[in-house]
């Protein structure tokens, strides 16, 4: 089948038109500030015959948050009174985004134990009335958060239910929807979701009718990439626009993984600023740890780990002694640098000079140390790559993005260098490459862990096919067991996530 | 001397009480953000010098017992912390001079502050741990002989109880620990009540004042881009033992506690080198091949090798670049009665102890 993958960066919007898994053709421009018209160029510039999926992974999202624009009033329902009362909603949130979100927030009565217990029975009036105030005030966005609800969504469901029933316009997040353990983690990641909305709303129905306009027909069918590296359905994104938050980095891995061949490695993208060096283990991002900060809240998303060093192609050079960047000059490497008629010695300079890289209309710079400068950029780089590396093993390193002739061929611990035709667009490329997921997290009884464990493979391989998976190429990517105590039936939590190739 | 903490001191105690943790003792994350929303309301807390009790003032010693998943749940109330230390003065038919913590390492440095704030009493710098245990009667008080009763205990929703009498310190580990389970793994306790002589005798000294000070050499290191573990290791008296990267971290749950082994790669000077690091809650033993090159009661402390923040037994993940720093124990846990409790042999690992710091 083929798709078109377009990743949206903060400098370009990058598109790939995939047959399968050959590139056919790519394609690179400015991101536009209404992100609609770069991505309309982007179609424009790709052919359109017989196009089953566009996969879009887009940063509007993340920014707005950072930017703390075009966010929406949230209405924030606390389930877990007695306790928690000290740490209501909100709290913990930068003053400027909080003053932003804030509608209204409600703690009532309710929760669950870490066993499965009700910790106390959720107080439905108390629900109710919220749900009159949200209404009254205009507050359509609402987030439910109950504590251990990831254990049992029950009394989170039921609220929702309520919420619906009084206020009809209401549009609900559920934390447990989006989270693990961890209630004002998952209770900010159900916040940052819901204050997006009526962007997402928006965004959503652009792209819908962007591709409406291009005329591709209705066979084709329109996703976002989440944070996993996986599919979003369009309603789903609509609905979750969280789930695309820090999609970026995972696409650009993807991309490299796949078109360098590796399913366990190191990439780096070396772009005008910084080096930037993930791990891909099983063709997936290795992730990052715990507690992930975004635009300044606390949540537990999973976030692919990643190691920023602050040298790229626009890396100013520094002499006597030799040291380079952290400064750069970034998207003005085309004005400012020696080769292009500035005045600033950058590393793209030293490549030129020492005769590694060529580019068309610059004029070689006269730099007589050049190769003792790269040298010293190729060990900086090796260091990185060592930093990322899990063992002592030599694994395979895709270097790409517009710096990687800083990259040198050979280095310590590394197999090889592989530097793969297209690498400057893998991120769009690996936005087209994004499968689709299907996930189960539920409490099962009465049955062993085998048992158990078989069924929730099941449920999330037919949820991945209801999305579009081909049901004989799905994998297992995930799976947890846990037992709780004190439920009667060997009563256990079981997690698991299945990725497949769009069918 | 007698000082008031400002938020800023706050903040530093956060950093030095998790580093003081060992990996246990829960992220001070919640307790913090707890303080940090009474800090912002205006309220002062006042740190004195355990020297500066009276002989026979009351100090109330609290810290919370339960699962650290369960607390960051339930989100524990500051007024549950104030509630029984007033259950124990309702108990006692008298009222308390001072508060001070069980435990300086994790989240309950931050408990005497937060029963501080709603009772208007001074918080001793002071506690009877030095770091982080696994069990509450591991304590300079029990190492000293000192009466483990009464203990008074309150849950989120109010279900209160007082235990008045106990045979031993591992008795009362048991029955509170019971009480704890069955209300839903987390609630406040007031230990027994400590004379100023008694605390004076016994405490572990300026405790919290020197988590506050590891805190603040690492906020000061990151803003002149220097070395944060360089810092701790200078504040800290401490010793680094080892660089490298978590290869591979086994987790299971026994008995409550939470055990298992890191295994860590080295790297720059200790490349080729292989640490393994057990733990029960805490970081325990630490062996470099089959050597054993650091041991309870002495701290083992793992920070990530760039930015110099702890890192806990339930976080751990691998991938990370750590340091391991090691610092001698107080002496009085190095004794005989110490060791008893505290040693190696008391966590179930027949070895002598290992002092890190040669």
């Amino acid at each position: 089948m083929r798709r078109i993958g377009i990743d949206v960066g903060g400098t370009n919007t990058d598109g790939a038109l995939l047959d399968g898994v050959e590139v056919v053709e790519t394609i690179k421009t400015p991101t536009t500030n209404d992100v609609l018209s770069g991505i309309q160029k982007v179609l424009e510039g790709l052919s359109h015959h017989d196009i089953g999926a566009v996969v879009i992974g887009t940063t509007q999202f993340t920014n707005a948050v950072v930017q703390r624009s075009q966010l929406n009033q949230v209405g924030f329902l606390r389930i877990g009174l007695p306790a928690g009362r000290s740490l209501p909603p909100l709290v913990g949130w930068p003053p400027d985004l909080a003053e932003v979100v804030r509608g209204k927030t409600f703690m009532v009565r309710g929760g669950i134990e870490y066993d499965g217990r009700p910790f106390e029975e959720l107080d439905e009036s108390a629900v109710i009335e919220a749900a009159h105030q949200f209404a009254d005030l205009g507050i359509n966005a609402i987030v439910i958060a109950g504590s251990f609800s990831p254990i049992d969504t029950r009394q989170e469901d039921r609220a929702a239910e309520i919420i619906a029933e009084y206020h009809p316009k209401a549009q609900i997040t559920v934390s447990h929807r989006l989270g693990q353990l961890g209630l004002l983690e998952r209770e900010n990641a159900a916040g940052l979701n819901a204050c997006l909305l009526e962007l997402a709303g928006s965004v959503i129905s652009a792209f819908a009718s962007a591709i409406d306009q291009i005329g591709f027909g209705s066979g084709t069918r329109l996703f976002l990439t989440q944070n996993n590296g996986t599919l979003l359905q369009v309603e789903e994104a609509a609905k979750y626009p969280v789930l695309t938050f820090a999609s970026g980095p995972t696409n650009s891995m993807r991309g490299a993984a796949a078109l360098g061949g590796v399913t366990d490695g190191l990439v780096v993208d070396v772009g005008g600023t910084t080096a930037d060096f993930g791990a891909i283990v099983s063709g997936y991002p290795r992730q990052a740890n715990a507690a992930v900060e975004v635009g300044g809240v606390r949540t537990l998303f999973q976030l692919p780990d990643v190691l920023s060093i602050g040298l790229g192609g626009g890396s100013q050079i520094h002499l006597n002694p030799l040291r380079l960047g952290p400064n750069s000059v970034g998207q003005r490497l085309t004005t400012e640098a020696l080769a292009f008629g500035g005045s600033v010695q950058t590393l793209t300079d030293a490549a030129i000079a020492a005769g590694i890289l060529k580019i068309d209309g610059t004029s070689r710079p006269d730099l007589p140390n050049a190769d003792e400068i790269l040298a010293h950029a190729a060990t900086i780089i090796a260091g990185g790559a060592d930093r990322m590396k899990l063992s002592s093993n030599e694994v395979p390193l895709i270097a790409v993005g517009g710096g990687a002739f800083a990259v040198s061929d050979t280095m310590q611990g590394i197999t090889e260098v592989v530097r793969p035709r297209y690498g400057d667009t893998a991120n769009a490329i690996g936005a087209a490459l994004a499968e689709v997921s299907g996930g189960v997290d539920r409490v099962f009884q009465g049955m062993g862990h085998d048992a158990a464990v078989a069924e929730a493979i099941q449920i999330a391989t037919e949820d991945a096919v209801a999305s579009g998976a081909d049901p004989s190429l799905v994998e297992v990517i995930e799976v947890e067991d846990l037992p709780i105590a004190y439920l009667p039936g060997d009563a256990r939590r079981v997690r698991a996530r299945v990725v497949g190739p769009l069918k | 001397m007698t000082r008031s903490l400002d938020a800023t001191d706050v903040d530093d105690l956060a950093v030095g009480a998790w580093i003081l943790g060992t990996g246990g003792g829960g992220n001070p994350y919640l307790n913090h953000l707890n303080v940090q929303q009474i800090a912002a309301t205006g309220t002062q807390f006042e740190l004195i010098d355990p020297q500066e009790l009276d002989d026979d003032a009351q100090v109330a010693v609290v810290s919370t017992m339960g699962a650290p998943l369960v607390m960051q749940e339930r989100l524990q109330d500051a007024r549950d912390v104030a509630r029984v230390v007033e259950i124990m003065g309702e108990y006692l038919g008298s009222s308390f001079d001072a508060v001070m913590a069980t435990e300086i390492g994790g989240s309950n440095a931050f408990q005497p502050l937060m029963a501080a704030a709603h009772l208007g009493l001074p918080i001793v710098d002071a506690d009877a741990m030095g770091r982080a245990y696994p069990e509450a009667q591991m304590t300079s008080f029990a190492i000293g002989g000192l009466q483990p009763w009464p203990l008074a205990l309150v849950d989120p929703r109010g279900v209160e109880a007082v235990i008045t009498n106990v045979p031993t310190w591992k008795w009362m580990e048991r029955t509170s620990r019971a009480l704890t389970i069955e209300t839903g793994s987390m609630a406040a306790t007031c230990k027994a009540p400590r004379s100023g002589a008694e605390v004076k005798r016994w405490g572990v000294a300026n405790s919290m004042s020197f988590a506050i000070q590891l805190g603040a050499r690492v906020r000061e290191a990151r803003a002149a881009h220097e070395d944060p573990v360089a810092a701790i290791c200078v504040a800290a008296e401490g010793e680094l033992i080892f660089t490298g990267k978590i290869i591979d971290v086994d987790r299971r749950t026994t008995g409550g506690f939470l055990r298992g082994t890191a295994k860590l790669d080295g790297l720059d000077e200790y490349s080729g080198y292989h640490v393994e690091l057990d733990f029960q809650n805490e970081w325990l033993v630490a062996r470099l091949g089959d050597r054993v090159i650091a041991t309870v009661p002495h701290l083992i402390c793992l920070l990530d090798a760039t930015s110099g923040e702890a890192i806990g037994t339930e976080t751990a993940r691998y991938g990370q670049r750590v340091a391991l720093m090691g610092i001698t124990a107080p002496p009085l846990f190095l004794s005989p009665a110490g060791l008893n409790y505290v040693g190696p042999r008391a966590m179930g690992y027949d070895l002598e102890p290992v002092d890190p710091c040669p």
